[in-house]
């Protein structure tokens, strides 16, 4: 699948293409997450690859971020995120997350 | 009486800036000028910038696909310098509302739509966008119907994004210019939708 971000970063190979059914990993490691608490666990279909980015957590810790992540919006029903959610069921939430993160739903 | 002001101590956080800002500038890290010249840069940028862009976008069907397949290379193409933003626009239809919230800190389109304003990055925004976005909306006189599909994006990592409104009805024949007046910076973080008059 093609990125929508070209970049010239040396990268992890992009697992995941659009409308495949993705889950957060479920896991709390310790220092700069760029993969919100509340997304964490739930399901969601892959939107777009964004492109391959140096890994934040590295970067947060002055190392390069190389080889660079897959980045990805993920699209996940609102219903699901939040079983108490009021609105329709269309409702959705889209999230940036990077491919270590994701595992095959 | 002439105002002679309210002395107010420093809070927490200015107080650390300008610590730091003072302590770069003894060591020479950076000077008091160019401290100076950022913050006139930032000040500098509002969100006309990203209101000539919808309305581009809106009289252009061929400049609207291309800024929705990349929407930095279609600021740069209108002379806007956007450097090292991934910028991606989202359109609103009929069917589709979107809004931008930043859930992790205070992500945010600034060479676009200039500083954020306060809310933006408040507690309360950040939290409940996410959580409940049609009660948010409202509080800002936004009423989405229920057949309308909502899109919360949560800018988390390298995007930034921007919200392409609707052209609302009763700007047929406008020029750009005219258009690009009506298109708020909050309609284009998607808590308000451009009105005519």
């Amino acid at each position: 699948m093609k990125p929508q971000f070209a970049t010239n970063f040396p990268a992890v190979d992009a697992r995941f293409d659009k409308g495949d059914r993705v889950r957060v990993r479920k896991t709390a490691p310790l220092g700069h997450i760029r993969t919100p608490f509340y997304i964490r666990g739930h399901v969601g279909e892959i939107e777009r690859f964004c492109g391959s980015f140096p890994n934040p957590e590295e970067l947060a810790q002055m190392r390069d971020g190389l080889p660079a992540q897959p980045l990805y919006r993920v699209r996940f029903k609102q219903k699901e995120v939040w079983p108490d959610y009021k609105g329709p069921d269309s409702d959705v939430v889209e999230i940036e997350i990077y491919q270590h993160w994701l595992e095959k739903a | 009486m002439k105002d002679q002001g309210t002395y107010q101590p420093y809070t927490y956080y200015q107080l650390m800036e300008t610590s730091l800002r003072e302590l770069l500038v003894e060591k020479g890290v950076v000077t008091d000028a160019q401290v100076n010249e950022v913050v006139a840069a930032m000040r500098a940028r509002q969100p006309e910038r990203g209101a000539k862009v919808v309305a581009r976008a809106w009289v252009d069907p061929a400049y609207k696909a291309r800024l929705l397949a990349n929407g930095t290379a279609a600021c740069e193409e209108l002379g806007l310098e956007i450097p090292a933003l991934k910028l991606v626009v989202v359109e609103n239809t009929p069917q589709v509302h979107n809004a931008i919230v930043c859930t992790l800190c205070s992500c945010y389109p600034r060479v676009l739509l200039g500083i954020p304003p306060d809310w933006y990055k408040s507690f309360g925004y950040r939290s409940r966008m996410v959580r409940e976005p049609r009660a948010v909306l409202a509080e800002f006189g936004l009423k989405i119907a229920d057949t309308v599909q909502i899109r919360v994006h949560d800018s988390t990592a390298d995007m930034r994004y921007m919200v392409l409104p609707m052209r609302p009805k009763g700007t047929e024949g406008w020029d750009e210019a005219r258009l690009a007046g009506i298109v708020s910076r909050d309609s284009m973080i998607g808590v308000a939708v451009p009105k005519v008059g």
